[in-house]
Protein backbone atom coordinates (compact mmCIF):
# COMPACT_ATOMS: atom_id res chain seq x y z
CA UNK A 1 0.00 0.00 0.00
CA UNK A 2 1.18 3.46 -0.86
CA UNK A 3 1.70 5.79 2.08
CA UNK A 4 -1.05 8.44 2.09
CA UNK A 5 -2.03 11.48 4.12
CA UNK A 6 -5.05 11.74 6.41
CA UNK A 7 -6.62 14.28 4.02
CA UNK A 8 -6.15 11.94 1.04
CA UNK A 9 -7.69 9.02 2.92
CA UNK A 10 -10.84 10.93 3.80
CA UNK A 11 -11.24 12.52 0.36
CA UNK A 12 -10.64 9.20 -1.42
CA UNK A 13 -13.34 7.54 0.67
CA UNK A 14 -15.80 10.45 0.16
CA UNK A 15 -15.20 10.50 -3.60
CA UNK A 16 -15.49 6.72 -3.95
CA UNK A 17 -11.93 6.20 -5.15
CA UNK A 18 -9.13 3.86 -4.20
CA UNK A 19 -6.71 6.77 -4.00
CA UNK A 20 -6.51 10.45 -4.86
CA UNK A 21 -3.56 12.61 -5.87
CA UNK A 22 -2.97 16.22 -4.79
CA UNK A 23 -3.99 18.63 -7.54
CA UNK A 24 -6.67 16.46 -9.14
CA UNK A 25 -10.27 17.67 -9.03
CA UNK A 26 -12.79 15.15 -7.72
CA UNK A 27 -16.45 15.20 -6.71
CA UNK A 28 -17.11 14.06 -3.15
CA UNK A 29 -20.27 13.18 -1.26
CA UNK A 30 -20.71 15.16 1.95
CA UNK A 31 -21.49 13.35 5.19
CA UNK A 32 -22.77 16.48 6.90
CA UNK A 33 -23.51 20.12 6.06
CA UNK A 34 -23.53 22.80 8.76
CA UNK A 35 -25.15 26.18 8.18
CA UNK A 36 -25.79 29.26 10.33
CA UNK A 37 -28.23 32.14 10.34
CA UNK A 38 -26.15 34.48 8.17
CA UNK A 39 -25.15 32.29 5.22
CA UNK A 40 -27.92 29.75 5.83
CA UNK A 41 -31.69 29.83 5.23
CA UNK A 42 -31.94 33.47 4.13
CA UNK A 43 -29.40 32.85 1.37
CA UNK A 44 -29.90 29.18 0.42
CA UNK A 45 -33.72 28.97 0.39
CA UNK A 46 -34.18 31.36 -2.59
CA UNK A 47 -31.64 29.27 -4.54
CA UNK A 48 -33.29 25.95 -3.66
CA UNK A 49 -36.63 27.41 -4.82
CA UNK A 50 -35.05 28.68 -8.02
CA UNK A 51 -33.61 25.20 -8.65
CA UNK A 52 -36.93 23.65 -7.65
CA UNK A 53 -35.33 21.00 -5.43
CA UNK A 54 -35.43 19.98 -1.77
CA UNK A 55 -32.63 19.04 0.61
CA UNK A 56 -30.48 16.08 -0.46
CA UNK A 57 -30.93 14.61 3.03
CA UNK A 58 -32.40 16.62 5.91
CA UNK A 59 -30.78 14.26 8.45
CA UNK A 60 -27.36 15.40 7.23
CA UNK A 61 -28.00 19.10 7.73
CA UNK A 62 -27.43 20.99 10.99
CA UNK A 63 -28.54 24.60 11.43
CA UNK A 64 -27.17 26.78 14.23
CA UNK A 65 -28.08 30.42 14.91
CA UNK A 66 -25.14 32.47 16.15
CA UNK A 67 -24.26 35.47 13.96
CA UNK A 68 -27.39 37.59 14.53
CA UNK A 69 -28.14 36.30 18.05
CA UNK A 70 -29.58 37.97 20.15
CA UNK A 71 -31.41 39.76 17.33
CA UNK A 72 -30.71 43.24 18.70
CA UNK A 73 -31.45 45.01 15.41
CA UNK A 74 -34.69 44.91 13.39
CA UNK A 75 -32.99 43.23 10.46
CA UNK A 76 -31.17 40.75 12.71
CA UNK A 77 -34.43 39.82 14.47
CA UNK A 78 -36.11 39.31 11.09
CA UNK A 79 -33.28 37.03 9.93
CA UNK A 80 -33.58 34.94 13.12
CA UNK A 81 -37.34 34.58 12.60
CA UNK A 82 -36.76 33.43 9.02
CA UNK A 83 -34.11 30.97 10.27
CA UNK A 84 -36.51 29.44 12.85
CA UNK A 85 -39.31 29.04 10.33
CA UNK A 86 -36.97 27.38 7.85
CA UNK A 87 -35.76 24.88 10.47
CA UNK A 88 -39.37 23.85 11.11
CA UNK A 89 -40.29 23.62 7.43
CA UNK A 90 -37.18 21.76 6.35
CA UNK A 91 -37.06 19.53 9.45
CA UNK A 92 -33.35 19.82 10.13
CA UNK A 93 -31.51 19.64 13.47
CA UNK A 94 -31.56 23.20 14.82
CA UNK A 95 -29.73 24.81 17.73
CA UNK A 96 -31.09 28.27 18.42
CA UNK A 97 -29.03 30.61 20.57
CA UNK A 98 -27.14 27.65 22.02
CA UNK A 99 -23.75 29.02 21.07
CA UNK A 100 -21.26 29.44 18.24
CA UNK A 101 -21.70 26.85 15.47
CA UNK A 102 -18.11 25.55 15.57
CA UNK A 103 -18.47 24.76 19.27
CA UNK A 104 -22.08 23.53 19.25
CA UNK A 105 -21.65 21.11 16.32
CA UNK A 106 -19.11 18.79 18.01
CA UNK A 107 -20.53 19.39 21.50
CA UNK A 108 -23.83 17.84 20.36
CA UNK A 109 -22.08 14.82 18.89
CA UNK A 110 -22.49 15.59 15.18
CA UNK A 111 -18.83 15.13 14.20
CA UNK A 112 -17.05 11.82 13.83
CA UNK A 113 -13.45 11.10 12.79
CA UNK A 114 -13.10 10.48 9.06
CA UNK A 115 -16.20 12.44 8.04
CA UNK A 116 -16.21 14.72 5.01
CA UNK A 117 -18.07 17.87 6.07
CA UNK A 118 -18.81 21.31 4.67
CA UNK A 119 -19.72 24.31 6.79
CA UNK A 120 -21.17 27.64 5.74
CA UNK A 121 -18.54 29.57 7.63
CA UNK A 122 -14.85 30.24 7.11
CA UNK A 123 -13.86 28.82 10.50
CA UNK A 124 -15.30 25.42 9.58
CA UNK A 125 -11.81 23.83 9.66
CA UNK A 126 -12.55 23.53 13.42
CA UNK A 127 -14.01 20.10 12.63
CA UNK A 128 -10.49 18.97 11.73
CA UNK A 129 -9.72 18.74 15.45
CA UNK A 130 -11.92 15.63 15.45
CA UNK A 131 -10.20 14.09 12.44
CA UNK A 132 -12.99 15.17 10.09
CA UNK A 133 -12.14 16.83 6.77
CA UNK A 134 -14.23 19.96 7.24
CA UNK A 135 -14.00 23.19 5.28
CA UNK A 136 -15.91 26.42 4.76
CA UNK A 137 -17.93 27.44 1.72
CA UNK A 138 -20.11 30.39 0.73
CA UNK A 139 -23.89 30.30 0.58
CA UNK A 140 -24.37 29.57 -3.13
CA UNK A 141 -21.91 26.70 -2.92
CA UNK A 142 -23.78 25.47 0.17
CA UNK A 143 -27.08 25.65 -1.70
CA UNK A 144 -25.50 23.44 -4.34
CA UNK A 145 -24.43 20.97 -1.64
CA UNK A 146 -27.90 20.99 -0.06
CA UNK A 147 -29.41 20.32 -3.49
CA UNK A 148 -27.02 17.57 -4.62
CA UNK A 149 -25.17 16.23 -1.55
CA UNK A 150 -21.94 16.71 -3.49
CA UNK A 151 -19.12 19.18 -3.90
CA UNK A 152 -16.04 19.39 -6.10
CA UNK A 153 -12.68 19.56 -4.40
CA UNK A 154 -9.13 19.96 -5.63
CA UNK A 155 -7.28 17.33 -3.62
CA UNK A 156 -4.97 19.27 -1.30
CA UNK A 157 -1.37 18.60 -0.48
CA UNK A 158 -0.58 18.33 3.24
CA UNK A 159 1.47 20.86 5.18
CA UNK A 160 2.57 19.07 8.34
CA UNK A 161 3.06 21.42 11.30
CA UNK A 162 4.84 19.54 14.04
CA UNK A 163 5.10 20.91 17.57
CA UNK A 164 7.79 19.28 19.70
CA UNK A 165 8.04 19.58 23.50
CA UNK A 166 5.24 20.76 25.78
CA UNK A 167 3.72 24.22 26.30
CA UNK A 168 4.75 26.08 29.44
CA UNK A 169 2.07 27.22 31.93
CA UNK A 170 0.34 30.36 30.68
CA UNK A 171 0.96 29.49 27.01
CA UNK A 172 -1.95 28.19 24.96
CA UNK A 173 -3.13 26.97 21.56
CA UNK A 174 -3.98 30.58 20.66
CA UNK A 175 -0.34 31.54 21.18
CA UNK A 176 0.71 28.66 18.92
CA UNK A 177 -1.65 29.89 16.20
CA UNK A 178 -0.68 33.53 16.44
CA UNK A 179 2.99 32.69 16.08
CA UNK A 180 2.14 30.41 13.12
CA UNK A 181 0.33 33.32 11.43
CA UNK A 182 3.42 35.49 11.92
CA UNK A 183 5.85 32.80 10.78
CA UNK A 184 3.92 31.35 7.83
CA UNK A 185 1.78 34.33 6.79
CA UNK A 186 -1.93 34.71 6.16
CA UNK A 187 -1.65 32.62 3.00
CA UNK A 188 1.00 30.20 4.30
CA UNK A 189 -1.60 27.43 4.15
CA UNK A 190 -2.12 28.07 0.41
CA UNK A 191 -5.64 26.52 0.53
CA UNK A 192 -4.02 23.13 1.19
CA UNK A 193 -4.59 20.83 4.17
CA UNK A 194 -2.68 21.75 7.31
CA UNK A 195 -2.12 18.88 9.73
CA UNK A 196 -0.94 19.50 13.29
CA UNK A 197 1.13 16.79 14.94
CA UNK A 198 3.77 16.19 17.60
CA UNK A 199 4.08 15.80 21.34
CA UNK A 200 2.56 19.18 22.17
CA UNK A 201 -0.52 18.50 20.04
CA UNK A 202 -1.07 15.04 21.59
CA UNK A 203 -0.98 16.69 25.01
CA UNK A 204 -3.64 19.29 24.15
CA UNK A 205 -7.26 18.97 25.23
CA UNK A 206 -9.98 18.84 22.57
CA UNK A 207 -11.03 22.45 23.13
CA UNK A 208 -7.45 23.63 22.64
CA UNK A 209 -7.11 21.46 19.52
CA UNK A 210 -10.30 23.11 18.19
CA UNK A 211 -8.61 26.51 18.43
CA UNK A 212 -5.71 25.25 16.31
CA UNK A 213 -7.94 23.69 13.67
CA UNK A 214 -10.25 26.71 13.59
CA UNK A 215 -7.43 29.13 12.89
CA UNK A 216 -6.07 27.06 10.03
CA UNK A 217 -8.44 29.50 8.30
CA UNK A 218 -6.09 32.33 9.30
CA UNK A 219 -3.26 30.51 7.50
CA UNK A 220 -5.43 30.37 4.39
CA UNK A 221 -5.59 26.57 4.59
CA UNK A 222 -8.68 24.68 3.46
CA UNK A 223 -8.60 22.30 6.43
CA UNK A 224 -6.76 22.01 9.76
CA UNK A 225 -6.53 18.35 10.67
CA UNK A 226 -5.43 16.56 13.81
CA UNK A 227 -5.32 12.76 13.69
CA UNK A 228 -7.81 11.31 16.19
CA UNK A 229 -6.48 9.56 19.31
CA UNK A 230 -7.73 8.44 22.74
CA UNK A 231 -8.32 12.08 23.72
CA UNK A 232 -10.66 12.49 20.73
CA UNK A 233 -12.48 9.22 21.41
CA UNK A 234 -12.90 9.98 25.13
CA UNK A 235 -14.26 13.47 24.41
CA UNK A 236 -16.75 12.17 21.86
CA UNK A 237 -17.87 9.43 24.26
CA UNK A 238 -18.44 12.04 26.96
CA UNK A 239 -20.73 14.14 24.75
CA UNK A 240 -22.68 11.12 23.54
CA UNK A 241 -21.04 11.15 20.13
CA UNK A 242 -19.52 8.30 18.20
CA UNK A 243 -15.80 8.04 17.56
CA UNK A 244 -16.31 5.00 15.31
CA UNK A 245 -13.29 3.09 14.14
CA UNK A 246 -10.77 5.91 14.18
CA UNK A 247 -7.63 3.77 14.24
CA UNK A 248 -5.75 4.18 11.00
CA UNK A 249 -7.11 7.67 10.39
CA UNK A 250 -3.63 9.19 10.31
CA UNK A 251 -0.98 10.28 7.85
CA UNK A 252 1.24 7.29 7.09
CA UNK A 253 4.97 7.48 7.70
CA UNK A 254 6.58 8.24 4.36
CA UNK A 255 3.50 9.91 2.83
CA UNK A 256 4.36 12.70 0.42
CA UNK A 257 4.04 16.09 2.12
CA UNK A 258 3.93 19.54 0.60
CA UNK A 259 5.95 20.90 3.53
CA UNK A 260 6.98 19.88 7.04
CA UNK A 261 7.52 22.65 9.58
CA UNK A 262 8.82 21.98 13.09
CA UNK A 263 8.20 24.34 16.02
CA UNK A 264 9.21 24.07 19.67
CA UNK A 265 6.31 24.39 22.11
CA UNK A 266 8.53 24.50 25.19
CA UNK A 267 10.15 27.82 24.31
CA UNK A 268 6.98 29.50 23.00
CA UNK A 269 5.96 32.66 24.87
CA UNK A 270 2.50 34.25 25.11
CA UNK A 271 1.83 36.25 21.94
CA UNK A 272 -0.05 39.42 21.04
CA UNK A 273 -0.94 40.37 17.46
CA UNK A 274 -1.03 44.09 16.69
CA UNK A 275 -3.76 45.69 14.56
CA UNK A 276 -4.87 44.80 11.87
CA UNK A 277 -3.64 41.27 11.21
CA UNK A 278 -3.07 38.03 13.15
CA UNK A 279 0.24 37.87 11.28
CA UNK A 280 1.44 40.86 13.34
CA UNK A 281 1.98 38.53 16.31
CA UNK A 282 5.05 38.85 18.52
CA UNK A 283 5.93 37.91 22.12
CA UNK A 284 3.59 39.78 24.46
CA UNK A 285 6.47 41.67 26.11
CA UNK A 286 6.90 43.69 22.92
CA UNK A 287 3.42 45.17 23.43
CA UNK A 288 3.79 45.82 27.16
CA UNK A 289 3.18 49.57 27.00
CA UNK A 290 -0.04 49.45 25.02
CA UNK A 291 -2.97 50.78 27.09
CA UNK A 292 -6.38 49.24 26.50
CA UNK A 293 -10.02 50.37 26.78
CA UNK A 294 -11.81 47.07 26.22
CA UNK A 295 -10.92 43.46 27.08
CA UNK A 296 -13.05 40.98 25.12
CA UNK A 297 -13.25 37.32 26.08
CA UNK A 298 -15.31 35.72 23.36
CA UNK A 299 -15.48 33.67 20.17
CA UNK A 300 -15.01 30.05 19.15
CA UNK A 301 -11.28 30.38 19.74
CA UNK A 302 -11.38 32.21 23.07
CA UNK A 303 -14.40 31.59 25.28
CA UNK A 304 -14.95 27.86 25.52
CA UNK A 305 -15.23 26.24 28.96
CA UNK A 306 -11.49 25.74 29.40
CA UNK A 307 -10.79 29.33 28.36
CA UNK A 308 -13.33 30.59 30.88
CA UNK A 309 -11.78 28.45 33.62
CA UNK A 310 -8.27 29.73 32.91
CA UNK A 311 -9.50 33.34 32.75
CA UNK A 312 -11.31 32.98 36.09
CA UNK A 313 -8.12 31.72 37.72
CA UNK A 314 -6.50 35.04 36.81
CA UNK A 315 -9.50 37.27 37.57
CA UNK A 316 -10.44 35.72 40.92
CA UNK A 317 -10.27 38.43 43.57
CA UNK A 318 -9.22 41.03 41.00
CA UNK A 319 -10.96 43.70 38.98
CA UNK A 320 -10.30 45.32 35.64
CA UNK A 321 -8.13 48.42 35.85
CA UNK A 322 -9.99 51.70 36.08
CA UNK A 323 -11.55 52.65 32.76
CA UNK A 324 -11.25 49.16 31.25
CA UNK A 325 -14.46 47.48 30.14
CA UNK A 326 -14.39 43.69 30.44
CA UNK A 327 -16.79 41.66 28.29
CA UNK A 328 -17.30 37.91 28.40
CA UNK A 329 -19.32 36.07 25.73
CA UNK A 330 -19.17 32.34 26.60
CA UNK A 331 -18.95 30.32 23.38
CA UNK A 332 -21.86 27.99 24.16
CA UNK A 333 -24.70 27.71 26.64
CA UNK A 334 -23.39 24.31 27.78
CA UNK A 335 -19.96 25.73 28.45
CA UNK A 336 -21.48 28.66 30.31
CA UNK A 337 -23.65 26.34 32.43
CA UNK A 338 -20.67 24.20 33.34
CA UNK A 339 -18.69 27.32 34.18
CA UNK A 340 -21.56 28.60 36.31
CA UNK A 341 -21.81 25.32 38.22
CA UNK A 342 -18.14 25.58 39.11
CA UNK A 343 -18.32 29.20 40.31
CA UNK A 344 -16.49 30.54 37.26
CA UNK A 345 -19.30 32.83 36.09
CA UNK A 346 -19.51 34.26 39.62
CA UNK A 347 -15.87 35.34 39.33
CA UNK A 348 -16.69 37.32 36.16
CA UNK A 349 -19.71 38.91 37.82
CA UNK A 350 -17.66 39.88 40.87
CA UNK A 351 -15.13 41.48 38.51
CA UNK A 352 -17.90 43.59 36.99
CA UNK A 353 -17.72 41.92 33.58
CA UNK A 354 -20.51 42.39 31.07
CA UNK A 355 -21.78 38.92 30.24
CA UNK A 356 -22.91 38.73 26.61
CA UNK A 357 -25.04 36.11 24.82
CA UNK A 358 -23.65 32.73 23.67
CA UNK A 359 -23.05 33.90 20.13
CA UNK A 360 -20.49 35.36 17.72
CA UNK A 361 -21.03 38.79 19.28
CA UNK A 362 -18.53 41.53 18.58
CA UNK A 363 -16.16 39.11 16.83
CA UNK A 364 -18.42 38.98 13.78
CA UNK A 365 -19.46 42.61 14.20
CA UNK A 366 -22.95 41.95 12.83
CA UNK A 367 -25.02 43.32 15.73
CA UNK A 368 -25.48 46.70 17.40
CA UNK A 369 -22.68 46.00 19.91
CA UNK A 370 -19.51 47.19 18.18
CA UNK A 371 -16.28 48.92 19.19
CA UNK A 372 -16.49 52.72 19.07
CA UNK A 373 -14.23 55.29 17.40
CA UNK A 374 -10.62 55.14 18.52
CA UNK A 375 -11.14 52.31 21.02
CA UNK A 376 -8.21 49.99 21.74
CA UNK A 377 -9.33 46.45 22.48
CA UNK A 378 -7.49 43.26 23.37
CA UNK A 379 -9.49 40.28 22.23
CA UNK A 380 -9.42 36.49 22.49
CA UNK A 381 -10.94 36.20 18.99
CA UNK A 382 -9.36 34.95 15.75
CA UNK A 383 -9.31 38.02 13.49
CA UNK A 384 -8.44 41.68 13.96
CA UNK A 385 -8.97 43.03 10.47
CA UNK A 386 -9.59 46.76 10.23
CA UNK A 387 -13.19 47.65 11.01
CA UNK A 388 -14.28 44.05 11.65
CA UNK A 389 -15.27 44.47 15.30
CA UNK A 390 -16.24 48.13 15.11
CA UNK A 391 -15.20 51.54 13.83
CA UNK A 392 -12.38 51.64 11.28
CA UNK A 393 -10.47 53.75 13.81
CA UNK A 394 -10.72 51.07 16.53
CA UNK A 395 -7.61 49.03 17.16
CA UNK A 396 -7.81 45.33 18.05
CA UNK A 397 -4.98 43.28 19.49
CA UNK A 398 -5.35 39.51 19.49
CA UNK A 399 -4.11 37.31 22.31
CA UNK A 400 -4.98 34.24 24.35
CA UNK A 401 -7.86 34.48 26.84
CA UNK A 402 -5.29 34.43 29.65
CA UNK A 403 -3.42 37.38 28.16
CA UNK A 404 -6.69 39.26 27.67
CA UNK A 405 -7.59 38.67 31.34
CA UNK A 406 -4.16 39.77 32.59
CA UNK A 407 -4.35 42.85 30.37
CA UNK A 408 -7.80 43.76 31.70
CA UNK A 409 -6.39 43.79 35.24
CA UNK A 410 -3.24 45.69 34.27
CA UNK A 411 -5.01 48.21 32.02
CA UNK A 412 -2.32 47.59 29.42
CA UNK A 413 -1.21 44.56 27.48
CA UNK A 414 0.32 42.23 30.06
CA UNK A 415 2.04 38.86 30.30
CA UNK A 416 -0.39 36.40 31.93
CA UNK A 417 2.47 34.56 33.64
CA UNK A 418 2.86 37.56 35.96
CA UNK A 419 -0.74 37.09 37.11
CA UNK A 420 -0.77 33.35 37.63
CA UNK A 421 -0.85 31.87 41.09
CA UNK A 422 1.34 29.05 42.35
CA UNK A 423 -0.88 26.15 41.26
CA UNK A 424 0.01 26.59 37.61
CA UNK A 425 -3.38 28.07 36.79
CA UNK B 1 -16.09 53.94 -22.22
CA UNK B 2 -12.61 52.91 -21.14
CA UNK B 3 -12.32 50.35 -18.40
CA UNK B 4 -9.80 51.15 -15.67
CA UNK B 5 -7.74 49.13 -13.21
CA UNK B 6 -8.16 49.61 -9.47
CA UNK B 7 -4.90 48.42 -7.97
CA UNK B 8 -4.99 47.11 -4.39
CA UNK B 9 -2.35 45.45 -2.20
CA UNK B 10 -1.90 42.05 -0.57
CA UNK B 11 -4.30 40.39 1.91
CA UNK B 12 -7.41 42.43 1.10
CA UNK B 13 -9.93 40.88 3.50
CA UNK B 14 -13.66 40.32 3.21
CA UNK B 15 -14.39 42.69 6.11
CA UNK B 16 -13.02 45.46 3.91
CA UNK B 17 -14.85 44.31 0.79
CA UNK B 18 -18.16 43.58 2.53
CA UNK B 19 -18.20 45.24 6.00
CA UNK B 20 -19.97 43.14 8.64
CA UNK B 21 -22.14 45.96 9.94
CA UNK B 22 -24.04 46.01 6.62
CA UNK B 23 -24.40 42.22 6.33
CA UNK B 24 -27.94 42.15 7.74
CA UNK B 25 -29.32 44.25 4.88
CA UNK B 26 -29.64 43.60 1.18
CA UNK B 27 -26.80 43.44 -1.31
CA UNK B 28 -27.62 46.87 -2.80
CA UNK B 29 -27.13 48.55 0.57
CA UNK B 30 -23.96 46.56 1.24
CA UNK B 31 -22.51 47.40 -2.18
CA UNK B 32 -22.46 51.11 -1.24
CA UNK B 33 -19.77 50.33 1.35
CA UNK B 34 -17.39 48.09 -0.60
CA UNK B 35 -13.76 48.74 0.39
CA UNK B 36 -14.73 51.94 2.25
CA UNK B 37 -12.20 51.48 5.06
CA UNK B 38 -9.36 51.05 2.58
CA UNK B 39 -10.41 53.00 -0.48
CA UNK B 40 -13.23 55.44 0.37
CA UNK B 41 -13.51 56.66 -3.25
CA UNK B 42 -14.02 53.16 -4.69
CA UNK B 43 -17.81 52.99 -4.89
CA UNK B 44 -18.10 56.56 -6.22
CA UNK B 45 -15.53 56.13 -8.97
CA UNK B 46 -15.92 52.53 -10.11
CA UNK B 47 -17.62 52.02 -13.48
CA UNK B 48 -19.06 48.90 -15.10
CA UNK B 49 -16.30 46.99 -16.87
CA UNK B 50 -13.53 48.10 -14.50
CA UNK B 51 -11.09 45.51 -13.21
CA UNK B 52 -9.78 45.05 -9.67
CA UNK B 53 -6.09 44.17 -9.61
CA UNK B 54 -4.65 42.88 -6.35
CA UNK B 55 -1.62 41.26 -4.83
CA UNK B 56 -1.58 38.02 -2.87
CA UNK B 57 -4.46 36.38 -1.00
CA UNK B 58 -7.30 38.60 -2.24
CA UNK B 59 -10.54 37.95 -0.33
CA UNK B 60 -9.05 36.41 2.80
CA UNK B 61 -11.20 35.94 5.89
CA UNK B 62 -14.92 35.31 6.02
CA UNK B 63 -16.88 32.95 3.76
CA UNK B 64 -19.47 35.69 3.09
CA UNK B 65 -20.06 35.52 -0.64
CA UNK B 66 -21.51 39.01 -0.56
CA UNK B 67 -17.89 40.16 -1.04
CA UNK B 68 -17.89 38.71 -4.57
CA UNK B 69 -21.56 39.51 -5.13
CA UNK B 70 -21.13 43.20 -4.30
CA UNK B 71 -18.13 43.56 -6.64
CA UNK B 72 -20.20 42.00 -9.39
CA UNK B 73 -23.16 44.26 -8.64
CA UNK B 74 -20.87 47.29 -9.02
CA UNK B 75 -20.07 46.06 -12.52
CA UNK B 76 -16.53 44.80 -11.92
CA UNK B 77 -15.60 42.73 -15.00
CA UNK B 78 -13.25 40.56 -13.00
CA UNK B 79 -10.55 40.43 -10.34
CA UNK B 80 -6.98 39.72 -11.36
CA UNK B 81 -4.61 38.91 -8.51
CA UNK B 82 -1.34 37.16 -7.72
CA UNK B 83 -3.40 34.72 -5.62
CA UNK B 84 -6.84 34.42 -4.04
CA UNK B 85 -8.09 33.13 -0.70
CA UNK B 86 -9.70 29.76 -1.43
CA UNK B 87 -13.26 30.43 -0.31
CA UNK B 88 -13.45 33.81 -2.04
CA UNK B 89 -12.18 32.24 -5.25
CA UNK B 90 -14.87 29.55 -5.24
CA UNK B 91 -17.57 32.09 -4.28
CA UNK B 92 -16.61 34.36 -7.17
CA UNK B 93 -16.86 31.58 -9.76
CA UNK B 94 -20.10 30.38 -8.18
CA UNK B 95 -21.58 33.85 -8.63
CA UNK B 96 -20.20 34.35 -12.12
CA UNK B 97 -17.47 36.87 -11.22
CA UNK B 98 -14.30 36.06 -13.17
CA UNK B 99 -11.20 35.65 -10.99
CA UNK B 100 -7.87 35.17 -12.73
CA UNK B 101 -4.33 34.69 -11.53
CA UNK B 102 -1.00 35.99 -12.79
CA UNK B 103 2.24 35.97 -10.87
CA UNK B 104 3.58 39.30 -12.11
CA UNK B 105 1.19 42.23 -12.21
CA UNK B 106 3.82 44.92 -11.62
CA UNK B 107 3.23 46.53 -15.01
CA UNK B 108 -0.24 47.67 -13.95
CA UNK B 109 -0.67 51.06 -12.28
CA UNK B 110 -3.82 52.32 -10.62
CA UNK B 111 -6.07 53.94 -13.21
CA UNK B 112 -4.50 52.22 -16.22
CA UNK B 113 -6.82 51.59 -19.15
CA UNK B 114 -7.45 47.85 -19.32
CA UNK B 115 -9.31 45.26 -21.32
CA UNK B 116 -9.98 41.91 -19.64
CA UNK B 117 -10.45 38.92 -21.95
CA UNK B 118 -11.80 36.21 -19.65
CA UNK B 119 -12.10 33.37 -22.15
CA UNK B 120 -8.71 34.13 -23.66
CA UNK B 121 -7.21 34.61 -20.15
CA UNK B 122 -5.44 37.86 -21.02
CA UNK B 123 -5.38 41.33 -19.51
CA UNK B 124 -4.49 44.04 -22.01
CA UNK B 125 -3.16 47.42 -20.87
CA UNK B 126 -4.49 49.37 -23.84
CA UNK B 127 -2.56 52.64 -23.34
CA UNK B 128 0.71 50.92 -22.48
CA UNK B 129 0.31 48.34 -25.23
CA UNK B 130 1.15 45.51 -22.84
CA UNK B 131 -0.53 42.11 -22.86
CA UNK B 132 -0.46 40.06 -19.65
CA UNK B 133 -1.11 36.32 -19.89
CA UNK B 134 -3.31 34.99 -17.06
CA UNK B 135 -3.46 31.40 -15.84
CA UNK B 136 -6.23 29.53 -17.60
CA UNK B 137 -9.05 28.26 -15.38
CA UNK B 138 -9.50 24.51 -14.85
CA UNK B 139 -12.11 23.05 -17.21
CA UNK B 140 -14.81 22.55 -14.58
CA UNK B 141 -14.61 26.22 -13.54
CA UNK B 142 -14.44 27.43 -17.12
CA UNK B 143 -17.71 25.62 -17.79
CA UNK B 144 -19.35 27.00 -14.64
CA UNK B 145 -18.28 30.56 -15.43
CA UNK B 146 -19.46 30.21 -19.03
CA UNK B 147 -22.89 29.18 -17.71
CA UNK B 148 -22.96 32.29 -15.50
CA UNK B 149 -22.19 30.63 -12.16
CA UNK B 150 -23.19 27.61 -10.09
CA UNK B 151 -26.97 28.12 -10.09
CA UNK B 152 -27.39 28.33 -13.90
CA UNK B 153 -24.81 25.52 -14.17
CA UNK B 154 -26.91 23.28 -11.88
CA UNK B 155 -30.12 24.22 -13.71
CA UNK B 156 -28.55 23.06 -16.93
CA UNK B 157 -27.40 19.81 -15.30
CA UNK B 158 -30.80 19.12 -13.71
CA UNK B 159 -32.58 19.81 -17.02
CA UNK B 160 -30.28 17.36 -18.79
CA UNK B 161 -30.86 14.74 -16.07
CA UNK B 162 -34.64 15.14 -16.31
CA UNK B 163 -34.47 14.76 -20.08
CA UNK B 164 -32.48 11.53 -19.66
CA UNK B 165 -35.17 10.15 -17.38
CA UNK B 166 -37.96 10.79 -19.89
Amino acid sequence: MMATTLAEKIIARASGRQAVTPGEIVTAKVDLAMIHDSGGPRRVEPILRDLDVGLFDATKVVLISDHFVPGDTDEGARILELTRNWARERKVAFYDGEGICHVVLPERGHLKPGMFVVGGDSHSPTGGAFGAYMFGVGATEMAGVLATGEIWIKVPGTILIEWTGLLSPGVTAKDMMLTLCARLGMDGGGYQAVEYAGEAIRALSMQERMTLSNMAAELGAQAGLIAPDETTADWLDAVGGDAGDWHGLATDAGATLLAHHVFDAATLEPQAAAPHSPANAAPVGEAADVGIDVAYIGACTGAKYEDLKAVAAILKGREPASGVELMVAPASRRDQERAASEGIMAVFEAAGAHILPNACGICAGYGSNRLGEGVTCISSTARNFKGRMGAASSRVWLASPLTVAASAVAGRIADPREFMRGDGQ
Amino acid sequence: MTARAFVLGDDVDTDQIAPGQYMAGGIEALARHVLESQRPDFVQTVKPGDVVVAGRNFGMGSSREQAAEALKLLGIAGVVARSFAGIFYRNAINLGLPVLIADDLSAIADGDAVNLDVTGARLRLTDKNIDIALEPLPDNLKAMLADGGLVPHLKKRFAAERKEHL
